[in-house]
């Protein structure tokens, strides 16, 4: 049973226009009438019929005009208007369907095919309608994804750019402002030591799922680099949240890297992520920074491998990271960018300064424009940074902080293979006061006294291998072997803190269980800067207002004061 | 995009053959393949030999299939990949999880 339509019927013969109105009604319709084209229009714009049967030819203004001034009002819904005329020649009827109308008639008329136009006018007149409806919803639901969006990417870029990523003068970075939309993350931040850790993560997906994970992951890493957790931890607890909390096929690719001014070393870990490159300026070499692991959020703790690689970098060096976008770039073609042609890039490149703008630049040009899953980043190793303070943030006003009091640790060999007690103690030991101003002097100096202990002391590790770059790949391998093998030995920490007349002042005592060292012939070694090897001592020297060993070298004291605030 | 299975006249193996590309949009037809059988093979068989591409998303409908198939005790097959398939597969080290051949 066809609805109930409102036909308007425009027609200057007034029989014609009864004989009409009396079939159209009888087909169980509702009729206006118009009695010229004037009229018809008026009458559209007051009661708004569904369908017209609209005369060709009439006075005062004939068919065509009047159709033509209907389809304006009519606007976006279809008002179909079916022209009823005693025309022949095709060129007249091709006017008809000029002038807005959908279809026509021939006089004399015919009850039945009247009927059948009418229902198929009406089945295209409902078919429009539900396609403006639908369109309209559609609408209405991007804008309000859109507004989601807004509001999410105003929260992310919060939790995201709270690190360094925009204040680190040794990053640039290129990424889309929606780009987390499509799971990438770049995150940025130093260590209490100074050291930055950087952390270039992929989500699967797209859109807000991919986005979700992304807050976790940017809280793991922030406090824990701001607390001094190296990268094998913080890699734990971020794969041991993502595992947790995401469904089981959502994981984070990921490349977490920690790049340290003083050691002048990179150390990084790659799951899953494209490879990177560590870009030497002196010799052009690069190395690949080649993915080892699952992504995050992939393996259950227990068989985690946070296993990381440490390269040797020189002033003036970069590390490139780069997501799958990069290398999936697709130009007009289909064809995709490819890792030759960014290799060729880096072949081609003459000033290192240059480097990332021609990355930049041919990538651009590939496609003609980046997408918005294109995440590429560059750190630089810069001379001359200094320590940052601790980004932590303290809400105590210091006035119960302990200033008499003393603790001693032993970490014995199975403590020392998987546990860093760094973070731990600094922690306690910013609980003084007076000592947070100092917090960066004071983790870089315990952190390199602790790994000379457990390197040199208990590992019996040369540091003299670390001469050259094939020795330095040598060493790390040593160190990971001989720390998995080990089942003996100690690093014994003794803290002693004690107020004085102006303020306070901490004694830290680290002892170790190996040979020790011919201390002053260390001492005597001239100073070289560009030496990969032993520039910890010199460091020590420098931070901390007093340094001495004993013990043949297998005990080392250093002292920090304080001066108290008025 | 095609996703196809077949039950191994023992009932012992589950055989699921991707053709085109494997993206989010095999997601359903990939999971139906295999949720719809009642009896439980021993062996699920991935088979890649037309699968001309494959993204994230895949990987991780490969990582709901295992963990359908039982997690760490799951016997899951990846077999046929071609050259940029394996490529994809072995950035994320899936070697460490599936028998890729």
């Amino acid at each position: 049973m066809p609805e109930t339509l409102t036909v308007l019927i425009a027609e200057d013969s007034a029989t014609d226009l009864l004989l009409l109105s009396t079939i159209v009604r009888r087909q169980g319709h509702h009729v206006l009438t118009a009695s010229n084209g004037a009229e018809a229009v008026q009458v559209f714009a007051r009661d708004r019929p569904q369908l017209v049967l609209m005369d060709a030819l009439m006075p005062v203004m004939d068919g065509f005009e009047a159709a033509r001034q209907i389809k304006q009002l009519a606007g976006e819904a279809l008002v179909p208007i079916i022209f009823l005329t005693s025309l022949r020649e095709s060129e007249a009827l091709a006017r008809c369907l000029d002038a807005g109308g959908d279809d026509f008639l021939a006089k004399p008329y015919n009850q039945v095919i009247l009927a059948a136009k009418i229902n198929a006018m009406d089945r295209l007149r409902r078919l429009q309608a539900t396609v403006l409806e639908q369109r309209d919803l559609i609408a209405r639901h991007h804008d309000y994804l859109l507004h989601e969006q807004r509001v999410a990417k105003a929260v992310f870029d919060k939790v995201a750019h709270s690190g360094c990523i925009n204040a680190a003068p040794n990053i640039r970075y290129l990424q889309s402002p929606y780009a987390l939309f499509n799971g990438d993350l770049l995150l940025a931040a130093y260590t209490p030591s100074g050291d930055m850790h950087v952390l270039l993560g992929d989500f699967t997906g797209h859109g807000l799922p991919a986005a979700v994970g992304a807050m976790p992951l940017a809280e793991v890493f922030y406090g824990m680099t701001a607390k001094g957790y190296g990268l094998a931890q913080t890699l734990r607890e971020m794969n041991a949240k993502l595992k947790r909390i995401l469904p089981v096929d959502m994981f984070c690719c990921a490349t977490l890297l920690c790049l340290s001014v003083q050691r002048r070393v990179v150390e990084v870990w790659n799951g899953g992520m494209p490879d990177g490159y560590v870009h030497e300026v002196a010799t052009g070499r690069r190395t690949p920074l080649v993915s080892r692991h699952l992504p995050l959020g992939v393996l259950a703790p227990e068989v985690f491998d946070d296993g990381t690689e440490v390269w040797p970098m020189a002033l003036g060096d970069r590390v490139f990271l780069l997501s799958d976008g990069v290398i999936d770039t697709a130009d007009a073609s289909e064809q995709l960018f490819g890792v030759e042609r960014l290799l060729e890039v880096f072949a081609a490149n003459r000033e290192p300064e240059r480097l990332f703008e021609e990355i930049e630049q041919v990538l651009a040009g590939f496609r003609g424009q980046v997408r918005d899953d294109v995440s590429l980043v560059e750190i630089s190793l810069l001379p001359g940074q200094v320590l940052h303070s601790s980004t932590m943030q303290y809400t105590d006003s210091g006035q119960s902080c302990p200033l008499d009091w003393s603790v001693s640790f032993e970490f014995r060999a199975e403590t020392l293979k998987r546990y860093n007690p760094l973070p731990y103690l600094l922690q306690l030991l910013l609980e003084i006061h007076g000592l947070r101003g100092q917090s960066g002097a004071l983790y870089s100096v315990m952190a390199e006294l602790y790994s000379n202990a457990l390197e040199h002391g208990v590992l019996g590790l040369d540091s003299q291998l670390k001469r050259d770059v094939q020795g330095f790949a040598r060493y790390y391998r040593l160190r990971s072997e001989r720390l998995d093998q080990l089942n003996s030995g100690y690093v014994r920490i003794h803290v002693d803190v004690l107020p004085t007349e102006v303020g306070g002042r901490l004694s830290l005592r680290i002892e170790d269980s190996g040979p020790g060292f011919d201390v002053e012939a260390m001492l005597a070694r001239p100073l070289d800067i560009d030496r990969l090897s032993g520039r910890g001592l010199n460091l020590v020297r420098q931070l901390s207002s007093d340094v001495r060993w004993t013990d043949g070298g297998r005990s080392v004291c250093v002292e920090f004061c304080w001066v108290a605030l008025a | 995009m095609s996703v196809e299975s077949e039950v191994s006249l023992d009932g012992k193996q589950l055989t699921i053959a991707i053709k085109g590309r494997f993206d989010f949009g095999s997601h359903q037809p990939f999971r139906d393949s295999y949720e719809r059988f009642y009896k439980v093979p021993d062996v699920y068989v991935v088979d890649l030999k037309e699968a001309t591409y494959l993204d994230s998303s895949a990987l991780g409908m490969l990582l709901l299939l295992r963990d359908h198939a039982g997690g760490d005790n799951a016997d899951v097959r990846v077999i046929n990949s071609n050259s940029d398939v394996r490529k994809i597969l072995a950035i994320s080290n899936f070697e460490k999880l599936f028998d890729i051949t």
